[in-house]
């Protein structure tokens, strides 16, 4: 079912005629010409280099190569739902030159030769891979996983993500722990006990439908709990697909006083609610839920005020069978990868929420200092790692084309102005 | 007149002409109970199937018995369990069910939607008799016709349920069929058994019995399922029949006599006392009877809607 797609290596000279850079690093926004070199960047100004292989950027915008730093890759243990070379593939059509995966897989990436093994698979790929290695061992809570080999191996952080770190103390040594290594620890927030075995959101529209709800405490109290305990052990938590406007709170509050804590949002918490759900559409059912306009509202002003840091997707890909099936028995989880930058300059940037340089930062930059990852840079000499925009395209997403292995998205057919036409990383180049 | 939808999925965007239509259809088919020979021909040559994917007795009865009395040709399918542990989905339940020129289903099933997840995929008629916490709108159709044969109009009229709201869909389709007719609806409950934000379907909430029935002309008493004292969502029995339980010395704190309802089977002596259960004031049995005419009715109006 996955749409075959293949990056081209770059000629020796590629110049990029007329874009328009943004460099939010230095501040730069101006319209100009790239000359590739090598994989490498070789000059940027005024450059005419007859002969050379040409495209021209006019009315494009060339910028840091986007990140996104919550994927599910299925593999190892789910081929059938997704794999690394597949996941890469939605990656680079999605305009992303990098992800990171989570290591909820099967097994789950608790030991140095999963971390190698997941990264082997993506080596000849556009698109770098950068594997979250597990809090614990087998991702039971119970105790902690090899970090420190975790990390040798190349695992850019640590999470027990689809499960929350349950037990407190755990959580309070793995932050400390950590600290050796300079890695965040990514918490995916919610009290199973609150959640109850619920599958959509606790509020109005539950009631109505007789679903059992995930309420937004139970997003909450981890978050409280996970601020609480990185003051006390001075260590950074990240809290990943943020969903409820409580949540947005409390980290404005914890970065109020001076706590490392940041967080990501997934683009279907800032512009769908719970009302999606409506006629039982398990497209609509992920974890965390999609929770009320004020939610929305809230995580908006997030974005806004500079509380939350990162736009990541969540790329989680099931099979027709885990979502066409009885709402409480669907599996939770949409996949991201292709749409999430078309709806960030669609619904924040067009629509004045966030500017275009921010959105970049959320995209680019501010996962990377998160995961310590090296920022592509504008200069002479430094890979060529771009993410090419055209900003005012107007389209709609086909899920019938995707790169995924799995078609379980609510956005087919949604529109979208603005959308990632390619990406040049690992002197290879992908445009459509 | 007729029916807008050729399912009967819910109460919920019914119309009070709808509600009234399927009332008026019932008058006549509990006439046709009540005779010495209780079979007409009008269903002749349909096949229906009920599929049980929940454990239920009187409901399976009353549907079966309501087919038989319309003459259908009907075929029986249980399964306790999901459809998951028993090997097959319900895609491919409702696919063979496609295959087989099934004219109406009957389903009841643990999970909110399956009725509605059948409608988008089969040509048959889809009747739900019960899906999960959503809706259970014969149950909600009899309770209501039992109401009018009571006092006739429902407009104005006081009603409460009482119990477990959060995990009732009896509750649900009673609140959007009788608020649809006018009344005047209130649940009662401890506060670990109202779902949030009831109060948005403009109902009034109260967690005390005396208060709650000060002007109640019925009390529709749902079942308590004893495995909610085990998730923690009341302290015990024998508080729940103290502060809930419908007893003589409650119901004689209230100003005029109210008549009782229960969806059934019913736990006597916790959530209802026997000789309440038993009075005079009683429905119960009257609303089994009518379950009959009630699905009857439902049958015969979908019928013709293809």
């Amino acid at each position: 079912m996955a749409r075959e797609v293949s990056a081209k290596p770059l000629p020796q000279h590629l110049l990029l005629k007329n874009a328009r850079l943004i460099d939010v690093l230095n501040r730069r926004d101006e319209v100009t010409d790239i000359l590739i070199k090598d994989g490498k960047i070789e000059k940027i100004g005024k450059i005419d280099q007859p002969g050379a292989d040409t495209i021209d950027l006019s009315g494009k915008i060339v910028t840091h190569g986007f990140i996104d730093m919550h994927v599910h890759l299925r593999e190892p243990g789910r081929e059938d739902k997704e794999t690394v070379w597949t996941g890469c593939n939605a990656a680079m059509a999605g305009g992303f030159t990098a992800i990171a995966c989570m290591p909820n897989t099967t097994p789950p990436i608790d030991s140095p030769d999963t971390v190698l093994f997941v990264k082997s698979r993506a080596e000849k790929h556009l698109v770098d891979v950068y594997p979250v290695g597990c809090v614990s061992k087998n991702r039971e809570g119970k105790e902690l996983a090899e970090i420190g080999n975790l990390v040798e191996a190349g695992a850019v952080g640590i999470s027990d993500d689809g499960d929350p770190v349950y037990n407190a103390e755990i959580m309070r040594r793995a932050l400390e722990y950590v600290k050796m290594f300079n890695i965040p620890v990514i918490e995916h927030a919610e009290d199973k006990q609150l959640s109850n075995r619920g599958s959509m959101h606790e509020g109005f529209t539950s009631t109505r439908l007789g679903i059992r709800g995930i309420p937004s405490i139970s997003e909450e109290t981890i978050v409280a709990r996970d601020i609480l305990l990185a003051e006390y052990t001075g260590s950074r938590v990240h809290i990943a697909h943020i969903s409820s406007g409580g949540t947005v709170r409390l980290v404005r509050e914890g970065k109020k006083r001076g706590i490392k804590v940041t967080c990501e949002v997934c683009p279907h918490h800032f512009t769908l609610t719970d009302l999606a759900v409506e006629n039982y559409n398990t497209f609509a059912k992920m974890n965390p839920p999609l929770r009320e306009q004020k939610d929305v509202d809230e995580i908006k002003k997030g974005l806004q005020d500079g509380t939350i840091d990162i736009i990541a997707t969540d790329h989680a890909p099931h099979t027709v069978e885990d979502k066409e099936c009885e709402f409480d028995h669907a599996a939770f989880g949409i996949t991201g990868l292709e749409t999430c930058v078309g709806i960030t300059l669609s619904d924040l940037v067009h629509k004045k929420v966030i500017s275009l340089d921010s959105a970049i930062d959320k995209l680019a930059i501010a996962p990377r200092k998160l995961l310590n990852l090296p920022i592509p840079e504008f200069t002479a000499g430094a890979l060529a790692t771009f993410t090419i925009l055209d900003l005012e395209k107007v389209w709609k997403y086909d899920v019938s084309q995707t790169c995924s292995k799995s078609v379980n998205t609510p956005y087919h057919n949604y529109e979208m102005r603005g959308k990632a036409i390619g990406v040049i990383h690992k002197n290879k180049i992908f445009m459509e | 007149m007729e029916l807008k939808s050729r399912h009967l999925l819910g109460l919920k965007g019914m119309s009070k002409e709808e509600i009234e239509l399927i009332l008026e259809t019932a008058v006549s088919f509990k006439e046709v109970l009540n005779r010495p020979v209780k079979k007409v021909p009008t269903l002749q040559g349909f096949t229906i199937v009920n599929l049980f994917f929940e454990p239920s007795t009187r409901t399976r009865i009353s549907f079966e018995l309501a087919q038989k009395r319309l003459s259908a040709d009907t075929i029986n399918f249980a399964s306790s369990g999901s459809s998951t542990s028993k090997g097959e989905t319900l895609k491919d339940t409702a696919q063979n069910i496609e295959s087989m020129k099934i004219d109406m289903v009957v389903i009841r099933h643990a999970s909110a939607g399956a009725p509605a997840f059948l409608s988008e995929r089969l040509k048959s008629n889809i009747i739900n008799a019960g899906d999960g916490q959503h809706e259970h709108p014969t149950q909600g159709l009899l309770d209501i016709f039992t109401l009018t044969e009571k006092f006739g109009d429902i407009k104005g009229l006081h009603v409460v349920i009482l119990g477990d709201i959060t995990h009732s869909r009896v509750a649900r389709s009673n609140i959007y069929g009788l608020k649809a007719l006018g009344a005047d609806v209130a649940v009662c409950g401890p506060p670990t058994l109202i779902p949030r934000h009831l109060e948005e379907l403009d109902i009034k909430v109260y967690h005390h019995l005396d208060e709650a029935i000060q002007n109640a002309d019925a009390l529709n008493v749902l079942r308590i399922q004893l495995e909610r004292q085990t998730s923690g969502l009341f302290p015990s029995v024998r508080e729940y029949h103290r502060t809930f339980g419908v007893t003589r010395e409650k119901l004689a704190k209230s100003k005029k006599a109210i008549t009782i309802m229960h969806p059934g089977p019913i736990n006597r002596g916790v959530e209802l006392d026997s000789d309440v259960a038993d009075s005079e004031h009683s429905v119960i049995l009257d609303q089994v009877l009518n379950g009959v005419a009630i699905r009857m009715a439902v049958l015969y109006l979908l019928s013709s809607k293809k």
